[in-house]
């Protein structure tokens, strides 16, 4: 499992992961805030339903790519958590409905 | 439409285009430096600021040597745009980008290209599977939110794999294994460029350092393998590792891989720019002359952006570059432009001395960088694989762009970031042509994907 080894996480905002609630830093992205609570699976490839999540966390893979408050394709380790934030893992059929 | 006017636009806020606002700004040259990540120092320097405040010690010294030089960037008067994503750069030197899903437009006299590296793509079995991220990432995941994984296995070769795996046994944390992928062949054909080294000892020393730590805190260290892939269902269940014919197995969770750092093309590419197979370091260059100008008028192209030569070199070719379009801009003269040029190009020239032997040494061996497995996915958007590659090809498939019609590979969000370079080597083996022929991707607008939200927002500004 990912942890942070910094004593002080400084301040702490919530967000829900598929209705879950998660206490996560402030300063952290979507990306980061997710692995660190312990989600690695962001989304479902759409030809062969993949299980994927981040993996480069430099905004170059788009594997990170997520529903954020009902957006898919969000590329989540370039976006910075805030409070309130609903998260959906993303699956997207290969017809591009869900 | 009204597009803000510059006299120079710099993309990235790496030590590249910092050196080369900075320098602008000196000479009185209006810059505007656009920046996809959310505070400059680009990946080298990543949240240096933020970890000043902390005792790290951990991240090393020369991460730290960075924080003079973000310094003189935050006083500067430069117009510093942060969270930009550009998805269009023209030859005309108009630029296109977004800021959280707005668009704005902006023209400038010169442009500097200064999007750094990314990762060479590690396309082995099983590197799809979750639990698998680049030791770019890893590093990320540290410096900007002091964010760990115990027990990893770390895979693969160069300076930035040790780099991370010293930061993480300096930190305390503890690793499962290092399997090093260093070709054996790879340290004699090193040897050969070793005068270089000469001129710049403290580079190579480091790398030592870092390395000989490494095995001395115990870590499980392997090495002289032909062959590695990962297992997994959905997730990753194991590494396996072929040493001296045999394959072994590690049970592990996560694994980080790492094969050396190639040019960010695409921005440089869409705008027109000439490139370059360079057969040392097996990848795409973009073509500049000694000041960094491209084959677009106005468009100059510096630091890693342009070929692999490290963040040094980087801050050197970024004020290069900067000199060149003060020329341009008619702010300095011929003179000056040489003048001021010399102490930069002679720091460069003692980084570049030991290019030949760094790039020799840390060459990832030809079978990490096109797969050997039929099975192993080479696109990852769209789920692409070696034998879907291979079958293309048998039916007439003679280049990347036929082969992104006939299976859809690079035809994905990462816009072929992450298979290109395996899609050159792959079709030039295949063909049994030179990869200057195989060529790469059409890079076309938009750069990075945008939402049709985001392209109307322009209009409107
Ligand atoms: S993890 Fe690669 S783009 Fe987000």
């Amino acid at each position: 499992m990912f942890k942070s080894i910094n004593s002080n996480q400084g301040e702490l905002i919530t967000i829900y992961f598929e209705g879950k609630t998660l206490n996560v830093p402030k300063d952290y992205n979507v990306a980061t805030a997710l692995l660190w609570a312990g989600v690695c699976d962001f989304r479902e490839t759409t030809l062969n339903n993949m299980k994927r999540g981040p993996y480069c966390m430099m905004g170059v893979c788009f594997d990170c790519l997520i529903n954020i408050n009902g957006m898919d394709n969000q590329q989540s380790c370039t976006i910075q958590v805030s409070d309130g934030m609903k998260i959906k893992r993303q699956v997207i059929n290969s017809s591009g409905k869900k | 439409m009204n597009s803000a006017k510059y006299d120079i636009i710099i993309i990235g806020a790496g030590p590249a285009g910092i050196s080369a606002a900075v320098l602008a700004d000196q000479h009185k040259a209006s810059v505007l430096v656009l920046d996809e990540n959310c505070a400059p120092g680009g990946q080298i320097y990543r949240a240096i600021e933020k970890n000043q405040k902390s005792d790290n010690e951990w991240l090393g010294q020369s991460y730290q040597d960075g924080l003079p030089l973000i310094e003189d960037f935050r006083r500067s008067r430069v117009n510093y745009q942060h969270s930009a994503k550009v998805w269009h750069l023209s030859g005309a030197k108009a630029v296109h980008y977004s800021v959280n899903g707005k668009s704005h437009s902006a023209k400038g006299g010169q442009i500097l290209v200064a999007t750094g590296a990314q990762e060479r793509p590690f396309p082995v079995l099983g590197w799809t599977l979750n639990g698998v991220m680049s030791a770019g990432a890893a590093q990320i995941l540290l410096k900007e939110s002091g964010v760990v994984y115990e027990d990893a296995v770390f895979v693969g070769t160069g300076p930035l794999l040790y780099l991370i795996v010293h930061q993480y046994i300096s930190a305390g944390i503890p690793i499962k294994a290092i399997i090093d992928t260093t070709p054996r062949g790879n340290y004699l054909r090193a040897l050969r460029h070793s005068f270089g080294v000469l001129k710049n000892t403290k580079n190579i020393f480091q790398g030592w350092r870092w390395k000989w730590e490494i095995i001395k805190s115990g870590t499980l260290y392997i090495s002289n393998i032909s062959d590695v892939r990962i297992n997994g269902s959905d997730s990753v269940a194991s590494v396996e590792y072929c040493q001296r014919s045999k394959w072994k197995n590690l049970n592990c969770k996560q694994v980080f891989l790492h094969q050396g750092v190639t040019p960010e093309l695409n921005t440089s590419l869409s705008a027109g720019c000439d490139k370059s197979w360079d057969a040392r370091q097996a990848c795409w260059t973009i073509d500049v002359d000694q000041y960094g100008q491209s084959s677009v008028d106005g468009i100059s192209v510096a630091g890693d952006a342009s070929s692999i030569a490290g963040g040094v070199a980087a801050a050197q070719r970024g004020s290069i570059a900067a000199l060149n379009m003060l020329y341009n801009l008619e702010l300095i003269s011929r003179g000056d432009r040489k003048v001021l040029s010399k102490p930069f190009k002679k720091k460069l020239s003692k980084e570049m001395a030991v290019r030949p032997f760094i790039d020799s040494l840390f060459k990832p061996h030809v079978r990490y960088r096109t797969p050997q497995d039929n099975e192993t996915i080479v696109c990852r958007c769209e789920e692409v694989t070696l034998a879907q590659i291979k079958e293309s090809i048998g039916v007439g498939c003679k280049g990347p762009s036929q082969l992104k019609s006939f299976t859809r590979c690079g035809m994905g969000p990462c816009q072929g970031r992450l298979c290109g370079l395996s899609v050159t080597e792959i079709l030039a083996k295949e063909l049994e042509i030179r990869e200057e022929q195989a060529g790469y991707y059409n890079a076309r607008p938009p750069i990075k994907p945008v939402t049709l939200a985001e392209l109307a927002s322009l209009d409107e500004t």
